[in-house]
């Protein structure tokens, strides 16, 4: 393919979350891009270990030949250099922009990893007690809704933006966790703003295409788990 | 709430020692951006903490007009954008924003564990840590490069996020067993003139022995020795 100098190449994994933020926002600026799927378990590709020498994962975005990782960051960067086209994703005002920032920090760097441990949990009690951990994290998150974001069908107002994406992105798998551990986390009875949100969230055009189908990640979860 | 004071009013709750808090602090310096200082014992978390931030309860919160921002660099950033001139931090240009996000976060991700790990681990631990540190510096050294700063002639965002750490070096090195002016010359000479050069970073920073002494206490503490 000729090199036109600003072309969009992202590396990615069907599977990841993280790489569903980014397709998002690529399909919100109505940007073109070659997607370029990875191993990313093993015989990573040369092109992945020189665009992202640093942790050598997926996402990364490759634009005018120059990466940029972090899914994080390749959505404010992706936010910047398509600033005129399409919907923005991050708010404008920089307080609203600092809570978008803390709450989907929140979601990755807190929230995700107590939800990975339901999955790993050996016993009836390990599940429960993980369980409510997790369901601790999103109540915050359907406080902060009632507090900041209510009234809106997104945490990004009447479009979908930056928290929307950052969240959003683990529908899939939290519909196959249900599938795999019976457990709804995004309850109507205990979440009802947070399982509104969700439902419009999946029900955007561009998501439904984006989210991998559940029993395809339900599927690859056994795979990848499967006792050796 | 008890010390409402009106709109543009800024205060930040902070603990003295805290290098996140310090990133603060030399950002609000930098613009000039006058504040009020709250010192916060973290044994005894005042109750403007917990409900400033009432998710982490943790410093620092820069509380701007009432309203809290939270997370040392995502305060950074805040105070970029409000207080624009002098002295922006970030670039202007998307890519070398991102690039200076990456190091950002890079560093919020490794020193600090790592750092704390060198203090209180020993044996076949803590010479993993130490030469996890040594290769997290040697990184960051690569990223600098030949510049004067990591912002490039500009002191910048990068320069912020790491420079409350280099007081915590000697520490580390004392902890560890090596050198960072050996392992990372140009890291050294970077730090030393970020100390000459920038005024919010020499009022701001304490010296190393006192940041030694202060992990001193916090050994015991732990029942580290």
């Amino acid at each position: 393919m000729a090199a036109s100098g600003d072309e969009v190449k992202l590396l990615g994994a069907w599977a990841s979350p993280y790489v569903i933020r980014v397709r998002i926002a690529l399909e919100l600026k109505e940007v073109s891009y070659e997607y370029l799927e990875q191993e990313i378990w093993e015989n990573k590709s040369e092109l992945l270990l020189k665009s992202n020498p640093v942790y050598k994962k997926v996402p990364v975005l490759i634009h005018k030949d120059r990466p940029i990782c972090d899914s994080a960051i390749i959505l404010q960067y992706i936010d910047e250099a398509w600033a005129g086209t399409g919907p923005s994703i991050l708010p404008s005002d920089p307080y609203e922009r600092a809570v978008a920032l803390f709450w989907a920090s929140y979601v990755t760097d807190t929230w995700l990893s107590t939800t990975k441990k339901i999955i790993n949990a050996s016993t009836e009690k390990e599940k429960a007690e993980t369980v409510e951990q997790s369901l601790v994290g999103l109540s915050l998150l359907e406080e902060a809704y009632e507090k900041s974001f209510k009234g809106k069908p997104f945490f990004g107002g009447d479009n979908i933006g930056y928290l929307d994406i950052a969240l959003g992105c683990f529908l899939g798998w939290l519909r196959a966790l249900e599938k795999i551990s019976g457990i709804k986390l995004i309850d109507r009875a205990k979440l009802p703003l947070l399982a509104e949100w969700a439902e419009h969230f999946g029900a955007v055009a561009t998501v439904e295409k984006l989210i991998p189908k559940t029993d395809k990640l339900v599927e690859y979860y056994t795979k990848v788990h499967q006792p050796k | 709430m008890a010390c409402e004071k009106g709109e543009g009013d800024v205060v930040l709750l902070d603990f003295w020692a805290s290098p996140f808090g310090q990133r603060v602090r030399i950002a609000l310096a930098e613009k000039g951006v006058a504040y009020e200082y709250r010192e916060e014992d973290l044994a005894n978390k005042s109750r403007m903490l917990l409900e400033m931030n009432p998710v982490h309860k943790k410093i620092p919160v820069l509380v701007h007009g009432g309203k809290p921002v939270c997370e040392s660099l995502i305060i950074v950033q805040y105070i970029d954008e409000v207080w624009a001139h002098p002295n922006p931090l970030l670039p202007t240009e998307p890519y070398p924003r991102a690039r200076a996000r990456f190091w950002a976060d890079f560093i919020d991700k490794k020193i600090y564990d790592c750092g704390t790990r060198l203090w209180k681990l020993k044996g076949e631990a803590l010479q993993e840590a130490k030469k996890e540190m040594i290769c997290i510096l040697k990184l960051l050294e690569g990223e600098l490069g030949d510049k004067k700063y990591f912002g490039g002639d500009a002191f910048g965002f990068v320069d912020v996020a790491l420079v409350p750490f280099t007081s915590w070096f000697y520490t580390y090195e004392t902890s560890a067993g090596f050198s960072v002016e050996e392992e990372c010359p140009k890291l050294a000479a970077w730090a030393k003139r970020c100390a000459e050069e920038r005024e919010s970073v020499r009022k701001t920073l304490y010296d190393p022995q006192k940041i030694y002494e202060f992990v001193g206490l916090l050994k015991k503490k732990f029942g580290v020795e």
